[in-house]
């Protein structure tokens, strides 16, 4: 007899529509009530925060409903005169993973003149490595998020041309797994948001040539368990976010009708919250921002006509991508 | 967060910072955090304002003192993930010449209440590089494993230090302990992956070994996509493909006709018929027809999530063996 699955069971009286509305009060409101206390404290991720929020509100089309030259003003004042890199939250230090949100931000604005660009690109290139890859900040923590956060951040920019990209090619070459997948550094576990950041980093940099499209596809076909809900390891629980990034490398790879649709949906659908809106890792959890974008993000992806269209490399709107004239590449 | 009575028994105790008499020199620093944003908004705890707002303080003037330690170590309990204090507490450490092996085990403290936070992590390898010594690294990664065998932080962090370190020795016989344990851990499976190949690499003995090891494992186990998946692995290795290699191929037919009917098994057999029809083996004709019925079974009855791959995956062999595509 099998042991079964680690997999939830989808109950009949979880939501089977998209709660629109719900969603955006959820991110309207969010942080300004006192039960989302132990979230709201982590000021550490605020500018990530932010991007979450408002590009969730923008796939919805409801961006105008926060105050823009706030958001813009906040960010100015997290840029590093110094380094040049943007920081979660004003006097905290520089980190790329807020330099890239920031970026995204400013250009779903369309206001990236609003921060001194220059600055940026020459901190996204200070954190390369001789071996190609980038730390997160400059106290170095090396993982291949960090190599789709600099080409990502550059390309926006349009200036890619700024860091060595064939070496940072090659690191991200070496940390492919022989199951076709990537981990954070050479010969890590396969991990279903490390293969989005890997897959992300090669449709900017148009080096998909080097991916086991199929061998890596079937992987990520593994990764759908009976809910429908997709996971981010083997044997892990499902999860709206990894469904997310299993969704969106899929659909960089060509291979998104490999899946079961609709049972995603079904499963997506389910982890939302009826009462306060938002979407949860799964089913009957706390709902938060992130989980929203990435569960609309998703959605999206698979073709829900009330949300905006995606790209799954940038995850932001694909309006965005095309005013921006950018072409990540994606296979066939 | 904070649930522990330890934690609680603190905050009975606890003297806000402006209260305490020794802080009286330092005058707080709000956070500008930008509040009147309203996107993703922040609410401070009281505690967490008053730490904070002193700790903006001192580095403002860049104290680096005894009681700005301190400071550091209540801020990082508030908020492991504030990248920020920790290197502030760095800077401190070293510049009051402090025990780095008494950090060590706050270091080991901060990593049982915050398993999966990068930062805390992070301190730790920090901590072994100056220290230049991993030799409790194995130790402190297997205490969390035992808490969490697939914490991906813990994983990264002992390969780090096995490879920098030269600690390969035992890490096979504790892969081993680990897949007693749980058959279907994939990170270990990983690892023994990662220690063959910075080790002996995959000889032809060591294929033969892994290839024994590994079916004895799916013997037990034949819906493990991690042990299906490591045999894969090894036996890209092998010169002879996967057809080629008969005690795999044997394991295969023996256990489909015993009535098993795992998709990992078939979809082995159908990759060893695909093999077969690319390279002309065997009656590739015969392979053909096997992996087309195959395809089949698993679309509609043994893997109907992945009826798409394998609708896809049957048409992509039709047209090989026509020739439309090139093997
Ligand atoms: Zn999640």
């Amino acid at each position: 007899m099998a042991v079964p699955l680690k997999d939830i069971e989808i109950k009949e009286e979880y939501p089977k529509t998209l709660l629109l509305e719900k969603h955006i009060k959820f991110i309207k409101q969010y942080g300004q009530s006192e039960n989302d206390f132990e979230y709201g404290m982590t000021d550490y991720l605020r500018v990530s925060g932010m991007y979450w929020g408002l590009t969730a509100l923008e796939l919805v089309d409801k961006l105008d409903s926060l105050p823009k030259e706030e958001v813009i003003g906040f960010i100015q004042k997290c840029q590093d005169p110094e380094t040049g890199g943007i920081s979660a939250c004003i006097d905290h230090d520089p980190h790329l993973l807020h330099t890239l949100s920031a970026v995204q931000i400013l250009c779903i604005y369309n206001r990236i003149d609003a921060i001194d660009v220059e600055g940026v690109i020459k901190y996204v290139a200070s954190l390369q490595l001789p071996d190609g890859s980038f730390t997160g900040d400059k106290w170095g923590e090396v993982d291949t998020r960090f190599s789709f956060c600099a080409v990502a951040t550059l390309s926006l920019l349009k200036r890619l041309n700024a860091i060595n990209v064939d070496k940072a090619v090659e690191f991200v070459k070496s940390c492919m797994n022989f199951d076709g997948g990537f981990g954070s550094r050479p010969k890590s576990e396969s991990h279903a948001g490390l293969i989005y950041c890997c897959l992300g980093f090669l449709s900017v940099t148009g080096r998909l040539d080097i991916v086991e499209q199929d061998t890596l596809a079937w992987w990520l076909c593994e990764r759908q368990l009976s809910s429908g809900g997709l996971n981010g390891r083997p044997e892990k629980l499902p999860d709206v976010c990894y469904s997310w990034w299993v969704l969106s490398s899929l659909s960089i790879i060509g291979r998104l009708h490999w899946i079961s649709s609709e049972t995603l949906k079904r499963f997506i659908l389910a982890c939302q919250d009826t009462e306060s809106g938002g979407f949860a890792d799964r089913p009957g959890d706390i709902p938060d921002p992130f989980h929203t974008l990435f569960g609309l993000a998703a959605l999206s992806l698979l073709g829900f006509g009330d949300i905006k269209q995606v790209n799954p490399t940038y995850c932001m709107p694909q309006y965005v991508i095309d005013r921006l004239q950018l072409k990540p590449q994606v296979l066939k | 967060m904070s649930d522990s009575s330890s934690e609680e028994n603190e905050d009975t105790t606890w003297v806000f910072y402006r209260d305490r008499p020794e802080w009286k020199d330092i005058e707080p620093l709000s956070q500008d955090d930008g509040v009147d944003v309203p996107v993703v908004e922040i609410a401070y705890s009281e505690k967490f304002k008053d730490v904070y707002d002193y700790f903006r303080a001192v580095v403002q003037q860049n104290e680096q003192s005894e009681r700005a330690l301190q400071l550091t170590e209540d801020a990082v309990k508030l908020n492991a993930a504030n990248y920020t204090v920790w290197q502030y507490r760095r800077n401190i450490l070293k510049s009051l010449n402090k025990d780095l092996w008494e950090e060590m085990k706050f270091a080991e403290k901060m990593i049982n209440q915050n398993p999966k936070n990068y930062q805390v992590w992070h301190h730790r390898k920090v901590l072994v590089e100056e220290l230049n010594d991993a030799s409790k690294e194995l130790y402190l990664t297997e205490i969390m494993l035992a808490q969490d065998a697939k914490n991906y932080h813990a994983w990264q962090h002992r390969q780090w230090a096995i490879k920098t370190y030269k600690l390969f020795d035992d890490e096979l016989n504790y892969v081993d302990e680990l897949l007693i344990q749980d058959i279907r851990n994939n990170s270990a499976w990983n690892q023994r992956y990662f220690v063959i190949n910075n080790t002996t690499g995959f000889t032809k003995e060591v294929i033969e070994k892994e290839t024994d090891y590994t079916l004895k494992k799916i013997e037990i186990a034949k819906e493990n996509e991690s042990a299906w998946n490591y045999l894969r692995g090894i036996l890209l290795h092998d010169e002879r493909g996967l057809s080629k290699n008969t005690e795999v191929s044997k394991f295969c037919e023996n256990l489909y006709t015993s009535g098993c009917h795992s998709p990992f098994l078939i979809a082995m057999i159908v990759d060893m018929c695909d093999e077969n029809v690319s390279k002309k083996h065997n009656d590739p004709n015969f392979s053909l027809e096997r992996a087309l019925n195959l395809c089949d079974d698993l679309a509609t009855k043994y893997d109907i999530i992945r009826k798409k791959y394998w609708e896809y995956f049957a048409n992509v062999l039709k047209e090989k063996a026509e020739g439309k595509v090139s093997p």
